[in-house]
């Protein structure tokens, strides 16, 4: 494990009002998730999630002919598609972009792919100013911080934290009211819709028969990132393909009930191009970009592929008992849980955190709320076995392997098995080193006085 | 090579395709459940009172226009260009305006004007959703940037819900670049789970229904 990871972990599990405020928020989530998933409110909810299970799996199987489709159909639409390898590229296309309109500030509705790509980071260096628009991502970008959940962002921080910060930022007075600070980021917000020249969306899914993208929100930041700047970018990774509108009829029945328990998001956009011609408003110019960005090494592993079929609803998260303790910051990546720890390595390689793969107690939880199916606990072990192999590899894990040389040379030898047992009972237990750890969390059950096979020895003899 | 060609080839690499058009894809899933009008109406008043919005379903016409009158009272209103908002004679009351053409003239009432009154080209009862299509008659920012949004539908405009909608426009984008659900006001709940409505879109949400 990674000294960092290590830390992050210690710090998240030592400070009891973040354990409070994770196993709130994530609770809430499960229990609105639950009452809009139930027999009685949605009693296709199993065919739902079999039918976009099956969608997704053709789409990514397809996935060179339905781009290519989207890409045709938007094009036909007057819309423009840019193709990018890396998050270098992606921000060049936007700055080629803000610099052929002359553009200078940017309003961003929340977009995963976009933290993946650090884009407000990258387009601050050349001069332009980004704006997150989503309230809790303002909140994050105002105090320079990540994500901390796919769905619910900011839901590590308190309102004194949003007050200290608006204060600190914006200069207005202290103020915890929630409803106040809310109403000081729209004015803040409103302004800089009015008066952006580009706004950057992500999106949900890209519709190929259409050249659409959909986005689901509850705020109107969206909305009004797409609709009032002249110029709407929309970034997306390349596994965001669905096939058709009418597929929407699934997806969109899914989405929302497990990212947040609503049966529809308050917005959900369906765009498809720039304005046509007599209509009032709306962007003048539409461009969508395609991001790689490590998704087609993933496609070539057929056994981990349906990696790629998550939708970012984020129930996974609130689901896994490892997420609710060690909450987002100690996930090495932007995406956290579950579905953190199957994409991360496969993205950025097995090195860049061997731990993440084993921070799971494998308990399906995650599996079982996927609205696409994905299997989650069995891509964990896949990349529990890669890690052992480069590790085997790396000549490393020796001890783990002279333990179980010593357990295999034991379990045959039953005389020899139950002396070293009935001495091993007599230990003191202090646990020592790494297993201090352990320990703080957890009690170590005292060993019985005697073993079964004695007892059972006793119980033949009477 | 480009990135364009160097994703897609990799992406058939992974894959092992050729570029050879794909098996059909599963058949898009949709159910049209058979729900008589009274029931749409019923479920659609339900459902937008549960979302914390307000709705009536009103016999006329006139009845409409009355009504709008009460809640704006005169305070200052952006109305779309849609034909049954000047039908029901809600575009000339007082204090609204409408038939604005020119984008900068509308940017500027909608950010200033205390309601935005459009029509919804559909509803999906199900969900107390109107479904809004961008075009000459309805513009985006109506229903987006004042504190009020009011919304008129004719009945004939209720769907039971997204199946029934997607059967009618299997392609929305033949028709309109920008379809939009909006379900309730807007809301949030990013600071410590607290919903708040009216962050960036309206906080209140009216849905007129009208017809018998």
């Amino acid at each position: 494990m990674s000294a960092r990871f290590d830390q992050k972990i210690s710090e998240t599990l030592a400070d009891p009002r973040l354990q409070l405020a994770i196993y709130t928020a994530t609770g809430r989530l499960m229990s609105h998730r639950k009452a809009v998933v139930s027999e009685d409110a949605l009693p296709e909810y199993q065919e739902l999630r079999t039918q976009a299970s099956a969608i997704k799996r053709h789409t990514i199987e397809n996935l060179d002919w339905y781009l290519e489709e989207f890409e045709r159909n938007v094009i036909a639409h007057g819309g423009h598609v840019h193709w990018c390898r890396t998050a270098t590229d992606v921000a060049d296309v936007v700055l080629g972009i803000a610099k052929q309109r002359g553009a200078r500030l940017i309003v961003k509705s929340k977009s995963m792919t976009t933290e993946e790509v650090d884009l407000n980071e990258r387009l601050s260096h050349h001069g332009l100013e980004s704006v997150e628009t989503d309230l809790g991502e303002y909140i994050l970008q105002l105090m320079h911080q990540t994500p901390y959940h796919i769905v619910a962002p900011a839901l590590h921080l308190t309102r004194q934290d949003v007050a200290k910060v608006f204060e600190d930022s914006l200069g207005v007075p202290h103020d915890i009211v929630i409803e106040n600070q809310t109403l000081t980021a729209r004015g803040v917000l409103r302004e800089k819709f009015l008066n952006a020249d580009i706004g950057i969306s992500g999106a949900n899914f890209l519709i190929a028969d259409s050249g659409a993208v959909t986005i689901v929100e509850n705020e109107g930041n969206a909305r009004l990132s797409t609709s009032a700047p002249q110029v709407h970018i929309a970034i997306a990774g390349i596994e965001k393909l669905i096939p058709r509108a009418q597929d929407l009829a699934t997806f969109l029945k899914l989405l929302a009930r497990s990212a947040t328990g609503q049966p529809l998001s308050v917005y959900t956009s369906f765009l498809s191009g720039p304005r046509k011609p007599g209509e009032v408003d709306g962007p003048t110019e539409f461009h969508v970009v395609l991001l790689d960005g490590g998704r087609t090494k993933l496609l070539a592993d057929a056994e981990k592929r349906e990696s790629l079929h998550c939708i970012r609803c984020g129930a996974c998260l609130n689901h896994c008992p490892v997420y609710r303790k060690i909450g987002g910051h100690s996930f090495p990546w932007v995406y956290s849980g579950p579905i953190g720890a199957i994409i991360t390595p496969q993205f950025h390689g097995l090195d860049s955190e061997p731990a993440l793969p084993f921070a799971s107690t494998l308990c399906g939880a995650c599996a079982e709320v996927c609205p696409v199916k994905i299997d989650i606990p069995k891509i964990l072990l896949e990349l529990r076995a890669e890690v052992r192999d480069v590790e085997k590899q790396n000549a490393d894990g020796q001890l783990e392997r002279a333990a179980f040389r010593a357990f295999a040379y034991l379990a045959v030898r039953p005389k020899l098995w139950s002396r070293v047992l009935a001495f091993g009972r007599r230990l003191p237990v202090w646990p020592l080193g790494p297993a201090g750890a352990w320990f703080s969390e957890r009690e170590l059950p005292v060993p019985a006085a005697r073993s079964f096979r004695e007892l059972w020895k006793e119980r033949q003899g009477r | 090579m480009n990135h364009r060609e160097a994703i897609l080839a990799d992406v058939r690499r992974g894959l092992g395709r050729n570029g050879e058009p794909p098996p059909s894809p599963p058949a898009a899933r949709i159910v049209r459940p058979q729900v008589p009008r009274a029931a749409r109406v019923e479920s659609m008043l339900q459902k937008v009172i549960a979302l914390a919005g307000t709705a009536v379903h009103l016999r006329t016409g006139e009845e409409a226009r009355r009504f709008v009158a009460a809640l704006t009272g005169g305070q200052s209103a952006i109305a779309s260009n849609a034909l049954v908002l000047r039908e029901y004679g809600i575009t000339t009351l007082p204090g609204v305006r409408s038939g604005v053409t020119e984008e900068a003239e509308l940017r500027g009432l909608c950010a200033t004007a205390s309601f935005g009154i459009s029509s919804a080209d559909y509803a999906l009862s199900d969900t107390g959703s109107l479904v809004m299509l961008a075009s000459p008659a309805e513009a985006r920012l109506i229903s987006l940037l004042p504190p009020v949004h009011i919304a008129v539908v004719p009945v004939d405009r209720l769907l039971s819900g997204l199946d029934e909608l997607f059967t009618l426009l299997p392609l929305p984008a033949e028709q309109t670049s920008s379809m939009v659900f909006i379900t309730g006001p807007s809301r949030t709940a990013d600071i410590e789970q607290i919903l708040v409505r009216g962050v960036h879109g309206p906080g209140e949400v009216h849905v007129v229904i009208v017809g018998e």
